[in-house]
């Protein structure tokens, strides 16, 4: 590999490590909210109201799964090609929770039925709760080793990406977003479902650090085929700077920081994102043999489609986070829990669009 | 089997899809007009149509989304040989969707549902006009995904890749340009007689006559307009496909021979290959879609199949000819059937006519047309995709060679099985909402909301919830 190939494969590594990165920064809080928005809600306005917290966000936090598939598919084929057709069953099943949760938002409030909308109800925490535990079993086993052909392709079924060790570091992931989630409606909402999401997020954020300090170390001690180029301190150190993070965000949600701990919470998940993504490289998914690991040098496209690639997302990029800042800026309140009103309550009929 | 039960899957998911696809691209427009129209004229009747048909908008848009990442996610789970060959040219233009559309899609709907009472009316309005132009270019970058796999441009091959060489070819290749104008126009076509449809009902439940009368005749010029175009590019698309694809225009017309000064046939019954019980033909036709000139030479099947053997080796390549004859025969159809209804619908709303007073079952005949683009629309892919068969990728990779090596048949069935059973109940879910909120008509004419944050008192107004 010349020089500028070089460096462009890795380049364009550190940039699906963002891309994933901000995928989980931002689809984790809203799985969170989901799974939340059954286990916390007291009565319907709670449901509505967490869902209305991830309201105008989700739908675009969720574009950076497609971007992020997208981008893989061009920059590196065979990552791309191994790694959809390897976890076959797991993403069938993560299609689906995506569908359900997706088309409950859209759903749920256009029929006046308690069966209805507690059909939704499970259907987004459901949907939100597999592919929070899926993302953390799928990178896991990425980390930890698949057995790859010659070709580089997926040898085992379904069951198989199931090892102890990716059971935890998919129970790690679950943990993560639920913290995040309740952190987040800690931040968003008010009165007693953010005094209960406080309580949450003080629980859960020590229980996911405490998973992801394990998931690192039994990776860590996991023997051959060994830490990659960046070398095996640099991913175990960003595994301990994610559970510190956690645990120190459970403790400023404590004091009512909802603001810092929401940060600190993110930036755990920036932090094992980028513990992951350093444990991979050069790699792009380990091999426990018989065929060699993918790397980001054996799964790319050429060089000038990469290039092309570098020149668009350079162009485009920064309008993306422009105008998703904006939104962010625009719906930055508090969601306020509407005062109870005398009589039945009228609870499923939106204000508009839908009368 | 395992690339049938693939093929079969896509078939199936994309078919599904592009349900939902057109429509979000019309209404997205028409959507957007309304409220452009609402926001110019601060008119509180186009404000209702917008919130009204907004909403039906948002139920499909939801659908559309979800069944989209299904499509993208398939391409390496199902396809990794495929995935593998192409990935160096396919993948680029699916980032790009991602990158250039699909985020302000996504974000600006969030802004135009949530932002009602938080952003100035231009800020909303100029919310809608974006995510129209998003799902526009969307359909532009998907398209240029699949024109290369009709007529692959801009490539070279090396070992067993195709590498990119030139990206502008890839974006200005001619049957890109075809397929995209042609596919938006449907498009549009779609949601015109979407919202056609929808006020003629509301029309006959006497809902607002004067609101639905409007949408009534926007939607009626929209949809004029547009299918006149999508005849003319799909004109010009298939003198490009006579000259790209020659297996596929003989094979739309079920042509065994070539011959000059061919006719086209409007209806065969019997069997396809020679000896047909009955038929209706317009002589001429043929030659005059395919080449323009009324002598013409259009290629047949049989020959069509001799270059291409002598081309890329032995083997049959001829697609499953009875589905391209018909599906070819019917997407023109439905397209002259839009083409006759929003002809008349534009007729009856003209000015000093008495619009839609003319019988209740001309009102129901245009609810009824709501059918005819979905019609067009899949029975057009089903001719273009399996008029390109055995190929996966014109001349370079066939379709039998694509599947993926990791992935069972049984894994295939059972997600088969899932996906058929997961979307079938989506779909009939999707349709009794969309009728329910369709039914609850034209929101109250409610000049004061908008102003309720700005309500005097100590209290914090609750939030709005929307959904």
């Amino acid at each position: 590999m010349n020089g500028p190939v070089a460096s462009l494969n890795t380049a364009w590594f550190a940039l699906l490590g963002l891309v994933w990165t901000v995928y989980f920064v931002l689809e984790g809080f809203d799985f969170g909210v989901g799974m939340l928005s059954v286990a916390i809600a007291r009565d319907d306005v709670d449901r509505r109201l967490c869902r209305n917290a991830i309201g105008p966000f989700w739908d675009g936090n969720e574009v950076w799964l497609i971007v992020a598939g997208g981008a893989t598919f061009a920059a590196f084929p065979l990552w791309y090609a191994s790694m959809f057709s390897g976890f076959y069953i797991a993403l069938f099943l993560l299609l689906v929770a995506l569908i359900v949760r997706g088309v409950s938002f859209e759903f749920r409030g256009k029929r006046d039925s308690r069966r209805w909308r507690a059909t939704w109800d499970a259907a987004l925490a459901v949907g939100s709760l597999v592919p929070a535990f899926a993302w953390g079993v799928v990178f896991t086993n990425l980390v930890h080793g698949l057995r790859l052909s010659g070709a580089g392709l997926f040898l085992g079924n379904f069951w198989a990406l199931f090892t102890p060790v990716a059971v935890v570091g998919g129970l790690a992931s679950l943990a993560l977003f639920v913290a995040h989630g309740a952190t987040f409606l800690s931040l968003k909402t008010s009165g007693p479902l953010a005094a209960r999401a406080r309580v949450t997020s003080m629980l859960v954020s020590p229980l996911g650090a405490a998973l992801v300090a394990g998931t690192a170390a039994w990776l860590a001690s996991g023997g051959p085929p060994g830490p990659g180029l960046v070398g095996g301190t640099v991913p175990i150190a960003l595994a301990a700077a994610c559970a510190l993070a956690f645990v120190l965000s459970g403790v400023l949600v404590r004091f009512g920081r909802d603001g810092w701990a929401f940060a600190l919470s993110a930036l755990g998940i920036v932090a094992v994102s980028a513990a992951v993504f350093t444990a991979l490289y050069p790699r792009v998914i380990v091999s426990r043999g018989p065929g060699p690991a993918l790397t980001v040098w054996s799964a790319a496209s050429a060089h000038y489609t990469l290039v092309v690639m570098t020149v668009v997302a350079a162009i485009f990029v920064p309008f993306v986070l422009a105008y998703q800042g904006w939104s962010w800026w625009v719906f930055r309140q508090r969601l306020i829990r509407p005062v109870p009103q005398p009589g039945p309550a009228p609870v499923t009929s939106s204000p508009r669009p839908r009368q | 089997m395992k690339v049938m039960l693939s093929r079969w899957q896509f078939g199936v998911t994309i078919t599904y899809h592009f349900l939902f696809v057109p429509l979000t691209i019309g209404l997205a427009l028409l959507v957007a007009v309304m409220q452009v129209l609402a926001y110019r004229k601060r008119d509180p009747v186009w404000e209702r149509l917008t919130e009204y048909f907004g909403a039906l908008f948002l139920i499909n848009f939801a659908v559309g989304v979800v069944t989209g990442i299904v499509q993208e996610f398939q391409f390496g789970m199902n396809w990794s040989n495929y995935s593998v060959f192409v990935g160096n040219i396919f993948g680029a233009p699916l980032a790009m969707e991602g990158l250039l559309a699909f985020f302000a899609e996504s974000t600006f709907i969030g802004i135009w549902l949530f932002g009602r009472n938080r952003l100035p009316p231009l800020a909303r309005t100029l919310s809608i006009c974006v995510v129209s132009v998003a799902t526009i270019v969307s359909a532009f970058f998907i398209l240029t995904a699949n024109a290369w796999m009709q007529h692959p441009v801009g490539y070279r091959i090396v070992g067993n890749k195709a590498e990119l060489t030139d990206f502008w070819a890839v974006l200005r290749n001619s049957t890109l340009w075809a397929e995209f104008s042609h596919t938006v126009l449907a498009a549009f076509v779609t949601g015109a007689m979407f919202v056609l449809g929808v006020s003629a009902w509301r029309l006959l439940r006497g809902d607002n006559p004067d609101a639905f009368r409007r949408s009534a005749k926007l939607s009626s010029i929209v949809a004029l307009v547009c299918v006149v175009l999508v005849m003319v590019t799909g004109d010009l698309q298939a003198r490009l496909m006579d000259d790209q694809q020659p297996m596929k225009m003989a094979a739309a017309e079920a042509v065994y021979k070539t011959q000059a000064g061919a006719s086209f046939s409007l209806l065969t019954i019997g069997n396809l290959s020679g000896q047909p019980v009955f038929q209706i033909r317009i002589p001429h036709l043929l030659s005059l879609i395919a080449t323009t000139s009324w002598n013409g030479k259009v290629t047949g099947v049989a020959q069509a199949q001799h270059a291409e053997a002598l081309k890329y080796g032995p083997g049959s390549y001829v697609p499953v000819l009875w589905v391209t004859y018909w599906s070819f025969r019917l997407m023109v159809g439905f397209g002259f059937v839009i083409l006759i209804a929003s002809a008349w619908a534009l007729w009856r709303t003209r000015r000093g006519g008495k619009p839609f007073e003319f019988g209740r079952w001309t009102l129901w005949v245009l609810v009824a047309c709501i059918a005819t683009p979905f019609a067009a629309n899949t029975f057009g892919w089903l001719f273009t995709e399996m008029g390109r068969q055995p190929w996966i990728v014109y001349g370079l990779m066939k379709t039998g060679l694509a599947g993926s090596p990791s992935v069972s048949v049984t894994d295939v069935a059972v997600t088969l099985g899932g996906f058929v059973f997961v979307y079938t109940a989506l779909g009939v879910t999707d349709v009794i909402l969309m009728y329910i909120v369709a039914r609850r008509g034209l929101g109250p004419d409610d000049p004061d909301h908008g102003d309720q944050q700005r309500r005097p008192g100590g209290q914090p107004e609750a939030s709005e919830l929307v959904y």
